[in-house]
């Protein structure tokens, strides 16, 4: 569906150059939400704005939908982003039109359908996006979560197959968040649309990211399945973003106890099995837990526990659960 | 006007006064709203043609820029005298109301357009953006977004414009316009006739007042921040 090959970008800053991106290979597949992750400055925003041309590449092609962006002419790249819908960080909605003309505001540029025909499908999209008797408000009126569905609705108008996601959760709180990223996730469901979005924050991307690329100075370091790159990171920077995110299970490390300390990893319905018990028993192996979580990474739910192991026989413990399909990891202390 | 009121206006012959009224009301419509005209595109290139902007065009930009800093350095009175062949080219004459339109609207414009310009700068770039993102043409965005946006803006650069205006038409009368200020120079000032001068400059202050309200009132009602 988009695919950029050797993406380079480079800005002129007072008498020097400035490489935003050095060098970026991704493919997102149709009907995936790709994530791109890495904090401020790691060329995140710019690499978003390579997919419907709003900054062009210095070097490297883009191609969407089987097409060479660079190769359009005005009239094509416009065409191209109405194929593309985009919401952002700070909504950039029209502050002097209503909720429903903002809405329309795509449908109206592109001048194909009668004014009936816009307003209508406006309303529907509005209805879509839980905001219809909001319609005829300003956005100065609303929430940020409600100016987010705006957002949202504006960006379908033109019945896109790709959406560009800014940023689109950073200026709202996390209960918004939620519920922003949870229609997200209902759109790419309902209407496959394809989901490109851009965050610096791992929570999004564990709710709602199909595959994910951590960048960092304007490289792709780490790229892969979302419960993969999440559960096993191995870049640094990848480590640091979880750790930031709270996800990190970090305890273990430094503690005091006896015995070895490992790290256990479920994954899927293995996570609610009552392994721990059961192997403990059976082996004679006595447990503390160090540290622990349960949670999600979209719909895959997963577990990961850090034990100290004392008595019995460890070693066969520890087999029981790699032959259980648990990841096992040993950590020095 | 009763007896007392006559003799404190002794000099003040209200017929003239109603004259004079008229003229400036006149020279101001006119020259705002051909001002409006002139500036409004003027300064929505300024704008486009800036750095960084849609249709940056480092060279146009200098040279508009150039051209309205020129004009805008001209003192309104010397810009009145110089004018006179260009007047008389435009509008057939040199003198009276239509004489002073076309020098007040060549120096209010160019400062009207810089307001305009800083009225666009305001835009959210963001909504820009996102115009761009939805596939608008350069043309869309100018008309369907930015303009908009920047109504309130605009609607209070016209504001200072036409008061500004105001003061400039007091000047008109070098070149035989009249108007208000034209009789507070004449009467009041040369003749000494401070009657005049009182009820002269009474009078615009009212104006202004009146215009600031206008304007007021049009951006509170195009504002939806």
């Amino acid at each position: 569906m988009i695919e950029l090959s050797d993406i380079h970008k480079t800005y002129r800053a007072g008498s020097g150059e400035v490489a935003a991106l050095r060098g970026i290979d991704l493919r997102v597949a149709a009907g995936e939400v790709f994530g791109v992750i890495g904090q401020s400055g790691a060329g995140k925003s710019s690499l978003i704005r390579m997919i419907n041309l709003l900054e062009r590449p210095t070097a490297g092609r883009v191609t969407v939908d089987g097409v060479d962006a660079a190769s359009l002419d005005a009239a094509g790249l416009r065409g191209l982003r109405r194929r593309i819908g985009m919401i952002f960080q700070h909504f950039n909605l029209l502050s002097s039109k209503t909720v429903v003309e903002n809405v329309a505001f795509p449908l109206q540029l592109e001048g194909r359908l009668s004014r009936e025909d816009i307003r209508a499908r406006a309303l529907a999209l509005l209805d879509r996006v839980d905001l219809a008797d909001q319609a005829d408000k300003y956005p100065a009126q609303l929430s940020g979560g409600q100016k987010q569905r705006v957002g949202v609705a504006r960006a379908l108008a033109c019945e896109p197959k790709i959406l560009l996601c800014d940023e689109a959760t950073s200026a709202l709180d996390p209960e918004t968040t939620r519920q922003v990223l949870r229609l997200l996730r209902e759109l790419n469901g309902e209407l496959g649309l394809t989901i490109v979005l851009i965050t610096h924050e791992m929570d999004v991307i564990r709710r709602v990211c199909d595959r994910v690329a951590v960048l960092e100075a304007g490289r792709v370091v780490e790229q892969g399945v979302v419960a993969d790159v999440f559960l096993s990171p191995r870049h640094a920077t990848t480590r640091r973003l979880i750790e930031e995110g709270g996800d990190a299970d970090d305890a273990g490390a430094g503690g005091p106890g006896a015995g070895r300390t490992v790290r256990l990893t479920y994954r899927g319905e293995t996570t609610y099995a009552p392994l721990l018990g059961r192997i403990a028993r059976e082996t004679g192996v006595d447990y503390s837990i160090l540290g622990g979580r349960v949670a999600h990474i979209r719909d895959l739910p997963y577990g990961q526990l850090t034990l100290a192991l004392v008595g019995g026989d460890v070693d066969a413990a520890l087999a029981q659960f790699a032959a259980a399909g648990v990841a096992v990891e040993e950590i020095d202390r | 006007m009763s007896a007392a009121g006559s003799a404190l206006f002794a000099n003040v012959d209200w017929a003239e006064i109603g004259r004079a009224g008229v003229d400036t009301l006149a020279m101001l419509g006119g020259s705002l709203v051909l001002t409006v005209a002139v500036g409004l595109p003027l300064g929505v290139l300024l704008f486009l043609t800036g750095r960084g902007q849609l249709l940056a065009q480092p060279l146009a930009h200098g040279l508009l820029s150039v051209l309205v800093n020129v004009l805008r350095s001209v003192p309104f009175i010397i810009l009145l005298i110089v004018m006179i062949p260009v007047t008389v080219v435009l509008v057939g004459t040199s003198l009276g109301v239509p004489g002073a339109i076309p020098p007040l609207v060549v120096g209010a414009a160019p400062f009207f357009a810089r307001l305009v310009e800083s009225a666009l700068r305001e835009v959210d770039r963001g909504v820009i953006e996102a115009a761009q993102a939805m596939g608008a043409s350069p043309r869309q965005i100018v008309f369907d977004a930015l303009l908009p946006e920047a109504t309130p803006g605009i609607l209070a650069a016209a504001t200072v414009t036409a008061i500004a205006l105001v003061s400039y038409t007091a000047m008109a009368g070098v070149v035989g316009a009249g108007g208000l200020g034209d009789l507070a120079v004449r009467f009041g000032y040369q003749r000494f006739q401070t009657d005049v001068m009182v009820v002269t400059v009474a009078l615009l202050l009212v104006l202004v007042q009146v215009l600031q309200m206008i304007g007021d009132r049009a951006v509170a009602h195009f504002s939806r921040r």
